[in-house]
């Protein structure tokens, strides 16, 4: 059983159930020509029963996802049917239609039909994305840290212990914490504020590498402390800001990170300079790609990731990645 | 060179802790490799710079850095009288390492081993430095500058200040604003290089294409026409050849 609430879901509700209702108009019509006007007339009565039956099944969602499958199943059929004939009574006692017996059953199979096939397609489509190949999946992509990262890293710590073996004590302990992380199960949604420890353990190693060439600003503002996130959606992207936008230039530069909460949706907002020369980031874009990935997996068409290049006023390039996340629920 | 004496080193990485790590390491070596450490640099245009007038037996060398990176840099150092040994120390990097073990050149991985040190100077030391066609294959991408030598001294000419570059006898020239400088390299392989940068407009000349700021017909009453290029900055204008011509003109064209 989908989760109704979900906004993919619902989407993909309306697009089935009107393709229908578009190849049933082009069956009903004689030519091409009439073919738009029968399916503006059937729009009227598609529309209002998939907007009723749309905020029904959103409403019982949660209750029906307790049922067996088929009880469930039954009852979304049952449903639609009832609510085909209530309509055509209710058109018939506004007097645009005949009403009768026949015309009613007509109506409650139709939609009972348009029902079944748009749940067998989501049995299909879960079938296709059945859980244990979506975490195979969420696996294979949450990112691994780059060897690059971690040698350097373990050369830093080397370098340190003579001189400053309280700091390589720290960086070691954070190290730690680095890896533990990535080694944890990666299915389950952890507390932002744990992500947001994760990032700036990892930064801090990686200022020990790069000193003053590396800035970070944070931008932290009304963050509930409950919210959570897919584990290791930011490290990745700072790391990759690390890598094309820090590493490469002589000067110092600063990547920012942003998070601000609006009505239902988390905002994240990722910056970091674009060195001259410093190349097109084919690695950036498996980077960026693996996380778009994984927010479909979890939280289908409600989570996005946009990227793009500005140059700001004093001639600098920046790269930006903005992603908006759903507050609360994930498919998983 | 006898093996009681002090080997002269330079370290070339960006990052100030893995310079620091590979100063302790060499210090921990001195009693059974005298060395000293005589230039350090943070990348490769400093390292140049510093190694002006030292003589250094060997140059530890970071490959990713910013600005020049430790190939080019390695390219550059191969043009001085008395070029150093190359030893090159990288973090991690599948496709160099390979290159290295396929061209016998030299390399340390990090966090770098006191042996793997220790054993890669002694090598150094008795080993001539890699060739600079070697280097040039290691490379990935376009160098950022051109050196030659001149007088005793490495110079650099940064790619983007240069106009043309013009094959004469056995050099070439490369053209910049100011002056001329003679390169020991051949024009196939710069044209190879840097195909993005330049275009051909005859047997012997390849010009920068944000050089050309537009064409003239000379005034010759012979049959034959003959195209040349204006360029920017410099008075003397250069001849395309008939073959090449095509080309450069739809060049000039999709570039309005």
């Amino acid at each position: 059983m989908p989760d109704f609430r979900n906004f993919g879901v619902m989407l993909r509700i309306l697009l089935g159930v009107n393709l229908l209702a578009f190849c049933a108009a082009l069956m009903q019509s004689a030519g091409v020509s009439d073919w738009l006007q029968h399916y503006v007339d059937m729009a009227a009565w598609v529309q209002p029963l998939l907007i009723f039956n749309l905020s029904l099944l959103a409403l019982c969602g949660d209750l029906l996802r307790r049922l067996a499958p088929w009880v469930g199943q039954a009852l979304v059929l049952v449903a639609a049917a009832a609510s085909a004939a209530e309509l055509v009574d209710f058109w018939r006692f506004m007097g645009f239609d005949d009403g009768g017996w026949q015309r009613l059953s007509r109506a409650a199979l139709l939609s009972g039909m348009a029902a079944a096939v748009m749940l067998f397609y989501f049995a299909l489509r879960a079938r296709a994305f059945s859980p244990a190949l979506a975490e195979a999946r969420l696996q294979a992509l949450t990112a691994r840290i780059r060897p690059h990262f971690l040698f350097n890293s373990l050369n830093a710590v080397l370098s340190l212990i003579r001189a400053e073996p309280r700091r390589a004590e720290t960086a070691l302990e954070e190290l730690a914490e680095l890896f533990r992380a990535l080694m944890r199960d990666h299915r389950d949604l952890l507390p932002l504020a744990d992500e947001i420890a994760l990032c700036r353990q990892y930064l801090n190693l990686e200022k020990l590498r790069l000193g003053d060439r590396l800035n970070v600003e944070w931008g932290v503002v009304d963050i509930p402390d409950d919210l959570k996130v897919p584990p290791l959606l930011l490290q990745p992207l700072l790391e990759n800001a690390v890598y094309y936008g820090i590493e490469p230039s002589n000067e110092p530069g600063t990547v920012r990170i942003r998070f601000a909460r609006k009505g239902n949706e988390l905002h994240i907002g990722l910056a970091n300079p674009c060195p001259a020369g410093g190349g097109a980031a084919g690695g950036n874009h498996m980077a960026i790609a693996n996380i778009r990935e994984r927010l479909a997996l979890y939280y289908d068409l409600e989570a996005r990731l946009e990227t793009k290049e500005v140059e700001l006023k004093d001639g600098r390039r920046e790269y930006r990645v903005r992603i908006v996340l759903p507050c609360g629920r994930a498919k998983l | 060179m006898s093996a009681a004496q002090t080997l002269a080193v330079m370290i070339v990485d960006d990052e100030t802790p893995a310079r620091l790590r590979l100063h302790d390491l060499l210090a921990d070596l001195a009693p059974e490799m005298p060395n000293a450490v005589v230039a350090e640099a943070a990348d490769g245009m400093l390292a140049l710079a510093a190694i002006e007038g030292l003589a250094v037996d060997v140059a530890l060398i970071d490959i990713r850095m910013p600005g020049m990176d430790g190939i080019e840099l390695a390219r550059h150092l191969t043009r001085l009288e008395h070029p150093p040994a190359v030893i090159f120390v990288t973090a991690y990097d599948g496709y160099a390492v390979e290159a290295f073990e396929l061209n016998a050149v030299d390399y340390l991985v990090k966090p770098v081993r006191a042996q793997r040190l220790l054993a890669a100077l002694q090598k150094a030391r008795h080993s001539r430095p890699a060739a600079p066609q070697v280097l040039a294959g290691l490379q990935q991408g376009a160098r950022s500058h051109l050196s030659c030598q001149e007088r005793g001294r490495l110079l650099l000419i940064p790619l983007a200040e240069i106009l043309y570059l013009k094959a004469e006898l056995k050099y070439v020239t490369a053209r910049t604003a100011s002056r001329e400088y003679l390169l020991d390299e051949s024009l196939t392989h710069l044209e190879e290089e840097f195909a993005e940068r330049f275009i051909r407009l005859h047997r012997s000349a390849l010009v920068a294409k944000d050089a050309i700021i537009g064409f003239e017909r000379s005034a010759g009453d012979d049959a034959e026409t003959q195209w040349h290029a204006v360029l920017r900055g410099v008075p003397e204008k250069l001849p395309v050849s008939r073959r090449q011509w095509p080309l450069v003109k739809s060049y000039a064209k999709q570039r309005g």
